[in-house]
């Protein structure tokens, strides 16, 4: 009860870094049985704490990261790719997490955990003629998948331009007549969808090809006036995790607009109201005990801990490596980490991997997936 | 992807006195036993054969969760039934268990199909199935992906459009459930009632964006927007809804996606009518038609016969007086955007002599100092 007075009536909003920091410390071991329902997703569940922790700049200490490690190794298919438990199917999304977690850990223990030849066979087999990619063997397509697909590829150092035919075409055939993406042609226009379509063509450098200025105005109008944070469609409610789908657009179009030769953007801001979706976090997104969660009435849990705090993250951090401009509401103490805008881990991680991945041919394909 | 509901402590599962070995006995002497109570799958005779797989999360686990005595069990059969690849009918019966407990389990759900097959399932009855679950769990992703295989194989979308009209007016924006709609409509070209459903759907609330992007879906798809009367008519519905409900974000974002291939300047009399709206109707959304339309209009003066330069002028101070109105008065929230806009079309077609310094110069110097 204590903690809630101390948010509602300081003067400055405070992030709970004590409370977030036993939260992640303790889910990163043990999981109540509410957890169940994310039994099929448990390499997620590793890449929310993780990078929760570090943007909270807590340090992972070498026994837990090895073991993070190890278990990751269980996840991982023989057939290529990562499953969301041991003995399960690999699936492009727990693939990513997995990824992307080993790379958060950044020792050569997680990185030697991917079998990158496997890999690529994986990928090949979710390819599709159309350029998209099923999430699983058997399962769903959405644009989810070419992300996923993009990320680990390109951090791994397995990507091909083959790998990737028509992918960059059905990509764009999903930004609709709203500006937004979808996560097929002819939905809606979705906050989730458009963040991963979005950042799939940056990775593979084809950002300019998407309706910039569509996309802009899309993603701006997302922003609520009176709430501050997101909403992942036009005329729905914000939730505290479009605090980074949404607002990460806005690095990742601010660098394409850049590239495109726009002369008149910010040098100190994104264009979003950074303020204002900080306000909303610090003070409607906290549980009192611990965790972050999507709006006031709703219970925290590991994914909305990871996304609003990455959300945090982009709105007090503008610029990259050689201009870097801060917006902190509150405390100094309230700072996080910067993140990457296109895989949402520290851009050390992410220099560290690619850098490390680099050191290594791109692997031959094993396996009969490759299409002619 | 989604988050859970997470309860502050896990509630231990009170199994009362049917596990009270006195009652037990009693009951068994006096009554038929209970075929509804739950045994587990390690005290059925008729699964003896099969040794249990545990979960393998190895010596020192993470993410570790506090599985419950039955899902543990379940699974642990589960993992059985995968490892001796079991194509049985006491197999596929499991699936539903197994997926009872987690529907998001798309490896229980993938076998669940493998077996379908081998055992030449009933598919009418594995829809019944598939629409009961999708009933109870409409946000998953593996329900419906399960129920769009079923249809394809028997190749009969006889109830699909009904059926997601049932899940449509518990919730009006499940994206699954139109991802479904899109993909039924488009297989099996079941287009001509469903511009008619779509405005059922915005009688209900004018302000369900997934209906208006169905609008879109469905005119794209038939018709399409290059005919002037369908054109007319989809801006006459627009400005229509809009007096009902001016500040819906929806309906102005439909009239512009229409238009703005085309150009929003080359649909005659549109700008007065906005215009007119203004007056009474006014919103953040007008005025960035507006905007939009002046915009265009520069874009295309360009580009067509000379226009008197006083025009072109006239049509820039216009727009950029809206980046200013906006940014400063009435869409506050995205000040940055229309200012980052007012600068564009300033440095776009502007000539340099009407405007003052950019403040932003004097902000470079600033932000070098607070590095």
């Amino acid at each position: 009860m204590s903690v809630y007075k101390q948010i509602h009536s300081l003067p400055q909003p405070t992030l709970l870094r004590e409370q977030h920091y036993q939260y992640l410390k303790k889910g990163l071991r043990h999981l109540s049985d509410a957890y169940e329902c994310l039994d099929a997703s448990r390499p997620w569940l590793c890449f929310w704490i993780l990078h929760s922790l570090e943007l909270l700049q807590e340090p992972i200490p070498a026994a837990v990261a090895s073991d993070v490690c190890q278990f990751l190794a269980r996840c991982q298919s023989p057939t290529g790719g990562f499953a969301g438990g041991p003995g399960q199917h690999a699936h492009l999304a727990p693939t990513y997490a997995a990824v992307n977690a080993l790379c958060i850990i950044g020792t050569d223990e997680a990185y030697n955990v991917i079998d990158r030849e496997k890999l690529l066979d994986f990928l090949w087999s979710v390819k599709q003629p159309d350029g998209s990619f099923v999430m699983h063997v058997g399962g769903e397509v959405d644009v989810r998948s070419a992300y996923c697909a993009a990320s680990v590829a390109s951090l791994t150092n397995i990507l091909t331009p083959k790998l990737f035919e028509n992918t960059t075409n059905w990509i764009l055939s999903c930004q609709n007549w709203e500006g937004g993406l979808s996560g097929v042609p002819g939905l809606e226009a979705h906050g989730g969808y458009t963040f991963c379509g979005t950042a799939a063509l940056v990775i593979l450098g084809k950002e300019h090809m998407l309706d910039l200025k569509a996309l802009l105005r899309w993603v701006v109008s997302r922003q609520m006036r009176f709430e501050g944070g997101f909403q992942g469609r036009c005329n729905k409610l914000v939730d505290g995790c479009y605090s980074f789908w949404q607002a990460g657009l806005l690095p990742l179009l601010h660098r394409a607009l850049y590239k495109e030769g726009e002369s008149e953007l910010s040098q100190q801001r994104w264009m979003f109201e950074q303020q204002a979706l900080q306000e909303y976090i610090l003070l409607c997104c906290q549980n009192p005990t611990g965790g972050l969660l999507d709006k006031p009435g709703k219970s925290r849990d590991f994914y909305h801990t990871c996304y609003c705090l990455s959300g945090l993250s982009i709105a007090q951090h503008f610029g990259n490596m050689d201009n870097h401009y801060e917006v902190i509401l509150g405390k100094e103490e309230n700072r996080l980490a910067p993140t990457h805008p296109v895989y949402n881990i520290c851009p050390e991680k992410v220099a560290q991997a690619l850098q490390h991945f680099l050191r290594m041919p791109v692997p031959e394909v094993t396996a009969v997936f490759e299409k002619h | 992807m989604s988050g859970i509901e997470e309860t502050v402590e896990s509630v231990q599962v009170n199994e009362g006195k049917e596990f009270d070995v006195e009652v037990e006995e009693h009951i068994e002497d006096e009554f038929a036993v209970d075929p509804t109570r739950y045994i587990f799958y390690r005290d059925r005779k008729e699964w003896a054969d099969l040794e249990p797989v545990p979960q393998d999360d190895g010596p020192n686990p993470v993410v570790k969760i506090a599985y419950s005595e039955k899902f543990s069990d379940v699974y642990d059969y589960f993992r059985a039934l995968l490892k001796n690849d079991e194509k049985t009918e006491r197999a596929f019966a499991l699936t539903a268990d197994a997926i009872d407990l987690n529907a998001a389990n798309y490896t229980v759900w993938h076998y669940r199909r493998v077996l379908l097959q081998a055992l030449s399932k009933d598919l009418k009855e594995e829809m019944k199935y598939i629409t009961n679950i999708i009933e109870e769990q409409p946000k998953n992703y593996q329900v419906w992906h399960h129920r769009r295989m079923v249809v394809e194989w028997l190749n009969d979308p006889s109830e699909e459009l009904r059926f997601i009209a049932d899940i449509l007016s518990q919730d009006a924006k499940n994206y699954h459930a139109w991802q479904h709609r899109q993909w039924v409509i488009q297989e099996y070209k079941l287009w001509d009632n469903e511009l008619e459903f779509v405005e059922n759907l915005l009688e209900e609330d004018v302000r369900n964006n997934s209906a208006w992007n169905q609008r879109h879906f469905v005119i794209s798809h038939t018709t399409g927007f290059s005919d002037p009367a369908v054109v007319e008519r989809e801006i006459q519905y627009c400005l229509n809804q809009i007096r009902k409900a001016p500040h819906n974000e929806s309906a102005w974002n439909y009239l512009k996606g229409m238009l703005q291939d085309r150009g929003l300047s080359s649909q005659p009399g549109l700008l007065e009518r906005v215009l007119e709206l203004k007056e009474t109707h006014c919103s953040p959304y007008l005025l960035a038609f507006l905007f939009d339309c002046y915009e265009d209009a520069l874009e295309n003066i360009t580009q067509k016969e000379k226009v008197e330069e006083e025009e072109q002028k006239e049509t820039l101070r216009k727009a950029l007086e809206i980046c200013r109105l906006l940014a400063q008065e009435k869409d506050t929230i995205r000040k940055e955007y229309w200012e980052f806009l007012g600068r564009s079309l300033r440095n776009k077609y502007g000539n340099g002599s009407l405007t003052e310094q950019p403040v932003f110069q004097l902000c470079v110097i600033t932000a070098s100092v607070h590095r």
